[in-house]
């Protein structure tokens, strides 16, 4: 399909679905708006959605942010480049679930108690330290603001596949986030996110079903991505090599402690109704994983439809357009469109909530309403989101990619400090927080070192060892903390307390 | 019972264990039908362990 000749039908499919969720985005103010006493203007209304979401409300809010339109463009395009190697995402998001339903419905409590918003707010109030606080706070922000780009870049491959050039409809789309995120919260995307699942849905069932009947079944589909990846040298395959064991379980395993680290989708969290709806949705969100694991086989499947990219994340456009009726490749990529825009939007919530508690509060106004928290935070989420889109219009794709790379390293040194608490009350704000700055400093350095590469790979003699940059950060992370709990103990503030 | 929750880890994290292209199932290689597996399985494990913390009266 050549990019530079506009498919009129497509278009105007994607532009009907696009209208219909702009139409749900406003009127989403009014929907669910429970009788709490914060009713009206409050930063529990406009960034919690009023804490009242049930389980329902809940799984298409936490699926729709967690499993976001770059997923389903990237995912792929990584199973397509590199072969088995990208399936951690599979194993990756399954083991996020026991996790989360290990931790959230404590973090819930911990949050709902005393009124929390944010993470930071939680580590605050339990370690009593504005440092650690603002740590927590700012790698939020960090670490969200190139996840927001990356769902532009989703947004912008689609538009880029119906053979619209130029940055104009990036440009609407985004403006039309921004302004009903801001009107309605995070009401905005819990709304869109059914009709996003439902359309994601549709588009994924028929494409994993359809495409393997026309190519002549998954054997095939195996078969031929087999023959391209023993073509190209055999570095990849259908399955691991043994160098890659160590860096697909790390990876797996360190990416599913990460997850629920970010602002969005503990955003999702603290706006459940109760901890029950919280365990109830680690059961059942797991259905999302079957579908993602379902989408990660489309790289597979463009190899024996004959697909070819330049750019790899261009393979899910390409393949619909090459398999597909002009309709309902625009219907997928309106599906693809809407499933960046729910994620972008809590995103641009968590990361607003965050500096409304925990920047705005405490360092400039303390004396802050509920009233005015709720203005600074709608202020700030049109802020991020401008900031994001400047990203992707004036720096090189590349760019956001590495420091979304960088970002998952960043948040997950937040683990110790928001988890370890709920458990143990052994640490004190000085052990985390040094442990945070070397885990930070440490990945940061060795992924940089590295070319920005997730992977770190040890010589132990004559032996290789790769993994995941960020777990090796947290191990880093954990034991300095351990340090120097043992050495300064709980008086670690007073340092420096050697001598006693 | 929440030990139970160690499960999947092992099971996906014990990468040579899976690393392999037979038995196939359906076209799909064991690499790959094996991870969607324990999709389902973790579910059902994470429910066996929500319903045993509802008896046990877990607030």
């Amino acid at each position: 399909m050549n990019s530079s000749s506009i498919n009129w039908t497509a278009l105007g499919v994607f532009i009907f679905f696009f209208a219909l969720v702009t139409v749900m985005g406003f009127w989403a103010s009014r929907w669910q708006s429970g009788g709490s006493a914060n009713k009206g203007a409050h930063l529990d209304e406009w960034g919690l959605g009023g804490r009242n979401f049930g389980t329902w409300i809940t799984w298409f809010l936490v699926g729709g942010d967690f499993y976001t339109a770059y997923t389903v463009i990237a995912v792929p395009a990584l199973v397509y480049a590199v072969g088995a190697y990208g399936f951690f995402a599979l194993p990756y998001t399954i083991l996020v679930y026991p996790i989360v339903f290990l931790i959230m419905p404590k973090l819930w409590h911990a949050a709902h108690k005393a009124g929390h918003v944010t993470a930071a707010d939680v580590v605050f109030g339990r370690y009593k330290s504005r440092k650690l606080e603002l740590a927590i706070a700012l790698t939020g922000v960090v670490a969200t603001m190139p996840y927001i780009a990356l769902q532009l870049i989703g947004m912008e491959v689609v538009i880029k596949a119906l053979g619209v050039t130029g940055e104009l409809p990036l440009l609407a789309a985004f403006v039309i986030l921004a302004l009903y995120t801001y009107s309605a919260g995070l009401r905005a995307p819990a709304l869109i996110a059914f009709v996003k699942d439902l359309m994601i849905y549709i588009v994924v069932l028929v494409a994993v079903v359809l495409v393997p009947m026309k190519l002549g079944g998954y054997g095939i589909v195996f078969n031929s991505a087999r023959e391209a990846f023993a073509a190209k040298g055999g570095m990849t395959g259908l399955t691991l090599k043994p160098a890659q064991f160590l860096p697909f379980a790390t990876l797996a395993l360190g990416s599913a402690m990460a997850a629920f680290m970010y602002p969005h989708t503990l955003t999702g969290i603290f706006a459940a109704k109760s901890a029950d709806t919280i365990r109830k949705n680690a059961v059942f969100l797991p259905a999302y994983t079957v579908l993602l694991g379902l989408i990660a086989l489309l790289g597979y499947m463009a190899y024996a439809a004959g697909v070819k990219v330049e750019v790899n994340n261009d393979i899910v456009p390409a393949l619909f357009n090459a398999m597909f009726p002009s309709w309902f490749s625009g219907f997928a990529f309106a599906a693809i469109a809407i499933g960046a825009l729910v994620p972008a939007a809590v995103m641009s919530i968590g990361a607003a909530n965050l500096f409304t508690r925990n920047f705005w509060k405490p360092y400039v106004n303390p004396n802050v309403s509920a009233e005015g928290e709720a203005k600074v935070a709608k202020m700030v989420s049109l802020v991020v989101k401008f900031g994001a889109l400047v990203f992707i219009l004036f720096l090189p794709t590349k760019f956001a990619l590495d420091l979304q790379l960088l970002g998952g390293v960043w948040i997950l040194q937040t683990f110790p400090a928001l988890v370890f608490g709920l458990f143990i009350g052994w640490f004190g704000a000085n052990a985390l927080l040094t442990g945070w700055a070397v885990g930070i400093i440490g990945g940061s350095w060795l992924a940089y070192a590295d070319g920005i590469k997730p992977v770190h790979t040890f010589h132990i003699g004559a032996d290789s060892y790769s993994m995941y940059t960020g777990l090796i950060a947290l191990a880093i992370n954990i034991v300095v903390a351990v340090v120097v709990q043992l050495v300064f103990g709980k008086g670690g503030a007073k340092a420096p307390a050697l001598k006693h | 019972m929440r030990a139970l929750l160690l499960l999947p880890f092992i099971a996906l994290l014990w990468v040579p264990f899976y690393n392999d292209e037979l038995p196939a199932l359906f076209g799909f290689p064991f690499f790959y039908w094996y991870q969607f597996m324990w999709v389902p399985l973790t579910a059902l494990i994470i429910w066996i362990v929500y319903k045993d913390g509802l008896k046990k009266g877990v607030e």
